[in-house]
């Protein structure tokens, strides 16, 4: 039997690139995909993704459920689940360009919806908390479904392959962004599956990363009182938990989650001037699980913007650097170069120090 | 001779390199890892972004890029030089043993990190501008020259720097008051004999990229040493 994630360890880096427009202007993927080719090296052919924002406008106010299914039995099961708390007012196949590089496909559809009054007013909870759960329980309990793209207006498209390769076979040069993150695999620990390509994403929020967390399993232990269930073994799955809870449910800014997640040693942080430094205690006491260590660099994506963040010791490369409204970060200054030949204010941000990038307000 | 890069993978760039004359021009450059990896005997000008593990077990040859490097520049090598007209990315040096690497810019974390020496083998990096977090960490040998030259309101080191250090010389220009070094190192202004020392390295940089030895050496540098009287004790084990 072919092993699957967590059932299997293979010891081995990873390519990660983004892009995105200030001013909201929206590229189709052809740039992006241009990136990972100079990065060819970092990955293996086991795993490739994308994530767009904006990519949906005309159904930008239903959640954008991408799902994988094993088999059409797994899809009427999920279906069935999906009819009885959503209203679902598209479902289609995900348009794909069958290639010689993609194989053992699954069933990949798309669904636009949205929660059933009903359903919310049963469980007594807000519309992102449903559907929170929906995509726990389906990933959980529904064998052979994964959803792996839950957000508005936002999509992820991942496959096992080169990442350049996907790119093309998700047919990206037909959907428009204002903003995209990539990432192209090469798998520490774990053999490559479709669901466990990158990104990683719940409801708006999507996760690139190249590293190996060495706390993943005691941030999974703390998460999970959370309600977030590690259905993937993969340590990235753990991040766009944690990114999801100190954002959207604890209300973090993205600095105090930068804060948290990559905090600063102790020694550093006596350093600082006494505001900063009481906050910086505060964060690295309260969320003292939720310290990722070992190395990282990760793209994080969200509605309206990115932040990348590298690990306090910086043990994982990033580059970021500006052409005019876009703002480009990426593992190699390489993939940069690809994207904009003459990008200018090319430089690697510090360990734990977070780069943030806003869409000017109303521009997305 | 003249080679595009375009199109050409790490391995078809090194074998274009290995067929042509001891003068290359290597244009296009795109991410490709490992250019001029063990070679010897050559003059190499690059432009465009020549990727990881630039000169890696560089043996000899020359190598000049026209604009930044990325990582892990000069892994292990053993002799020549490395002229970098600009930046250059996280560890370079790593673990080299010899030659030389002189970058007019600014340096990625862990520069010069486990840097040795061995009989009349001297490894030096000289970097014009400021250098990341771990300078010269586990450093064993060689010397690390650092000026933060233009660097504005920037710190000349980030944090950590001699972290695990316990052979070589680390010299940083100024007097680097409010640089924190770890307990197992000292520092000192360095004398005239510290700064002959380091002149025919000072000399190459400024001939290279276009300074005034005159202008550099208007700043006192502090040197850094590992310090014998205090060495590391039972960081793991007990000895």
């Amino acid at each position: 039997m072919r092993q699957l994630e967590g059932q299997i360890r293979i010891p081995s880096g990873c390519a990660i690139s983004a892009v995105i427009s200030r001013d909201g202007r929206r590229m189709t993927g052809e740039k992006i995909i241009e990136s990972l080719k100079p990065m060819h090296d970092r990955s293996n052919g086991l795993g490739g993704g994308f994530a767009g924002y904006g990519i949906y406008p005309r159904y930008k106010d239903y959640y954008a459920l991408h799902i994988f299914y094993n088999d059409d039995l797994c899809r009427t099961e999920c279906e069935s689940y999906l009819r009885s708390n959503f209203v679902i007012v598209q479902a289609e196949i995900i348009p794909v360009r069958k290639m010689p590089a993609i194989t053992n496909e699954p069933l990949i559809y798309r669904y636009f919806a949205q929660p059933l009054p009903s359903m919310l007013m049963t469980w007594q909870l807000d519309e992102d908390d449903f559907v929170a759960r929906a995509v726990m329980e389906i990933n959980t309990h529904l064998e052979g479904s994964y959803v792996f793209s839950s957000g508005k207006n936002m999509g992820v498209f991942k496959a096992v392959g080169f990442p350049e390769d996907v790119g093309v076979y998700y047919k990206l040069d037909e959907y428009e962004a204002y903003s995209w993150t990539a990432h192209g695999r090469y798998p520490t620990n774990t053999p490559g599956w479709w669901g466990g390509a990158h990104p990683f994403s719940l409801l708006n929020y999507s996760i690139v990363h190249n590293g190996e967390i060495s706390s993943y399993d005691a941030n999974r232990r703390f998460i999970e009182m959370f309600g977030y269930k590690c259905t993937l073994q993969t340590d990235t799955e753990v991040i766009a938990y944690i990114t999801d809870f100190l954002l959207r449910r604890q209300k973090l800014t993205l600095e105090e989650t930068a804060s948290t997640i990559a905090a600063p040693f102790w020694s550093t942080i006596e350093r600082r001037p006494p505001e900063e430094r009481e906050k910086l205690t505060y964060l690295r006491t309260i969320y003292s699980n939720l310290l990722i260590t070992g190395p990282f660099s990760i793209i994080v994506g969200f509605e309206g913007g990115l932040m990348a963040l590298n690990d306090r010791l910086k043990l994982r490369s990033m580059v970021v650097a500006e052409k005019d409204d876009k703002v480009l970060i990426a593992s190699e200054e390489a993939a940069i170069r690809a994207m904009e030949p003459d990008a200018a204010h090319v430089y690697a941000p510090a360990g734990g120090e977070p780069v943030i990038v806003k869409v000017k307000d109303g521009a997305y | 001779m003249k080679i595009s890069a375009r199109d050409l993978d790490h391995k078809a760039l090194n074998e274009a390199l290995r067929g042509a004359g001891n003068d290359c021009e290597l244009t296009d450059c795109l991410g490709q890892r490992f250019i001029a990896a063990g070679m010897s005997d050559k003059h190499i000008r690059i432009s465009g972004i020549p990727g990881n593990a630039l000169g890696a077990y560089l043996n000899g040859a020359t190598i000049e890029v026209n604009g930044n490097a990325q990582d892990a520049v000069g892994d292990t090598m053993n002799a020549g030089e490395i002229i970098i007209h600009g930046n250059i990315g996280d560890a370079a040096g790593y673990a080299m043993r010899g030659g030389l690497i002189c970058v007019q810019g600014n340096a990625g974390y862990r520069a010069g990190i486990h840097m040795k020496a061995y009989k009349e083998k001297l490894p030096v990096m000289i970097i014009g501008g400021t250098a990341g977090s771990f300078l010269g960490e586990y450093q064993a040998g060689g010397i690390i020259i650092v000026m933060g030259l233009h660097r504005g309101s920037a710190r000349i080191v980030g944090n950590f720097p001699g972290t695990g250090m316990h052979g070589g010389k680390m010299f940083l220009r100024g007097r680097c008051e409010n640089v924190i070094f770890p307990a197992q190192v000292n520092a000192h202004v360095a004398k005239a004999a510290d700064i002959d020392e380091i002149m025919p390295y000072i000399r190459t940089f400024c001939t290279s990229f276009g300074y005034d030895p005159a202008e550099i050496l208007d700043s006192d540098f502090t040197v850094i040493t590992p310090d014998t009287k205090n060495p590391y004790r039972q960081m793991y084990v007990a000895n």
